[in-house]
């Protein structure tokens, strides 16, 4: 029920809702519950609503971390 | 495609176990086991699909909580939603609800009997049907924790602002923090970590954790649902363990925040209020549900078709209870895989693919 990855909001319509995609598939989200959303924000979405927004400073932080941890670990297994 | 693949990483996965491995051998000296459960039923099908379980040491138990919505839905829940379509009112579900056994039929035995659920991708689909339907009373099933309250209280608003008189939601919301409570209190689930939901969390936010943490002193970890998401959640909760620490942790600020997201909670607190909620296999634990208020009533299809959600008599061989409480695992029940399997779910754990057996069945065997 839950579909756990960010997806990228792609065009934000009068309405509230917005589109979104996920790997090239289009989907149809309603943004009325979180604040301020604009393009090319990513959200997370579960049953066809917006129910938060991915902080991408935190998440590149994160992504940096498991790319050292990566590195660190293969140096250390080739030494 | 950074936000999915960056997660999943192998080399630091492997990083990250090796650590746990490293963290795993200094409890055993001490002669401590962790026993970690994760309370949400993502989180239990991302383990048992990247085998998360099979690269742990053995003093490193993981265990899965009552986090699947459609696995804690009571018998006579569904026995009440087959009786509205023997009244020709139309039902609206998430897919999952379709399979899992009343006290004697499922919701699809009712469609393969004439009655009408509609399987909706959203709770929006089901205003839909309300307004291209004008004649026909449609209910929508109100199961789900706290992510996927929102969303489904969404139709009252909608229906509100449309003028929609032929909706209603039948509500068995379920509520997180009192069933960590109740799971807390019972002196068979002897858990020593909490895997903490992901998404439930990015509703209620961070801080409503810090009194179950101090009051029960278990370590407690908020992660996300990849790969290497899990394995730093069970790495901080092993650390926490290692030095006898008992603190509440949030891996996820990705996306939980302190406070949670305030719109939905609003939303919550205008429509619903805090009710005695029955957990299948598991039992009553109080103010862990939500129903509809007073004002709201004529969108709680329970008032408005006097329908009873209580009683129904599941079949009593199914362990689904013991099997969410981490007291045994599914295949410790004596029907796993032979009477019952995904195709002929006897219990609602075997039903939704976040359901602990359906997920031990399908990865695990
Ligand atoms: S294997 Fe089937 S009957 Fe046994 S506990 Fe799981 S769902 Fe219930």
């Amino acid at each position: 029920m839950c579909l756990a990855v960010p997806m990228k909001v792609i065009e934000l319509k009068e309405n509230g809702t917005g589109v979104c995609e996920l790997e090239n598939i289009r989907y149809d989200v309603d943004l009325s519950l979180i604040e301020a959303t604009k393009l090319d924000d990513f959200v997370i979405v579960h049953a066809g609503f917006a129910i938060e927004k991915l902080d991408v400073a935190e998440a590149n932080e994160r992504l940096k971390l498991f790319i050292d941890l990566a590195e660190a670990y293969s140096a250390e297994d080739n030494g | 495609m950074k936000y999915i693949d960056g997660f999943r990483n192998h080399l630091a996965a492997r990083s990250i176990t090796k650590d746990i491995h490293k963290l795993a051998a200094e409890l055993s000296l001490k002669s401590l086991e962790a026993r970690i459960m994760e309370v949400c039923g993502s989180h239990t099908m991302s383990i048992a699909r990247y085998g998360i379980r099979q690269i742990l040491p053995e003093n490193v138990r993981l265990i899965s909580g009552p986090g699947c919505p459609v696995c804690v839905t009571d018998a006579a829940y569904i026995d009440a939603a087959i009786s509205l379509t023997e009244r020709d009112i139309h039902i609206a579900t998430f897919g999952d609800m379709l399979k899992v056994p009343g006290s004697s039929r499922t919701l699809a035995d009712a469609r393969g009997a004439g009655g009408q659920v509609h399987v909706c991708y959203s709770p929006l689909d089901a205003v839909r049907l309300a307004k291209e339907n004008p004649e026909t009373e449609i209910v929508f099933l109100g199961i789900g924790f706290e992510t996927t309250v929102p969303p489904v209280i969404s139709i009252v608003k909608r229906a509100m602002t449309e003028s929609l008189k032929n909706i209603s939601i039948l509500t068995a919301f379920k509520l997180v923090p009192p069933a960590l409570e109740a799971l807390a209190e019972d002196k068979d689930v002897a858990v020593n970590g909490f895997l903490l939901p992901a998404h439930v969390s990015a509703i209620i936010g961070v801080d409503v954790y810090r009194g179950f943490v101090h009051k029960y002193r278990i370590p407690s970890v908020i992660a996300g649902f990849e790969p290497l998401d899990i394995l730093l959640g069970i790495k901080g909760l092993l650390e926490q363990l290692e030095g006898s620490r008992a603190e509440l942790v949030n891996q996820y600020a990705r996306v939980v925040k302190k406070q949670g997201n305030r719109i939905a909670l609003n939303l919550i607190h205008e429509l619903l209020q805090p009710a005695d909620a029955s957990w299948r296999g598991i039992g009553t634990i109080p103010r862990s549900g939500l129903t509809l208020r007073e004002e709201f009533s004529d969108f709680d299809a329970s008032k408005k078709f006097s329908i009873s959600t209580e009683g129904g008599e599941p079949d009593m061989r199914c362990r689904c209870g013991d099997v969410l409480r981490g007291i045994i695992f599914p295949d410790e029940c004596p029907l796993f895989n032979k009477e019952c399997t995904p195709l002929f779910p006897v219990g609602p754990c075997m039903v939704s693919s976040e359901g602990s057996c359906a997920a031990y069945y399908k990865y695990s065997r």
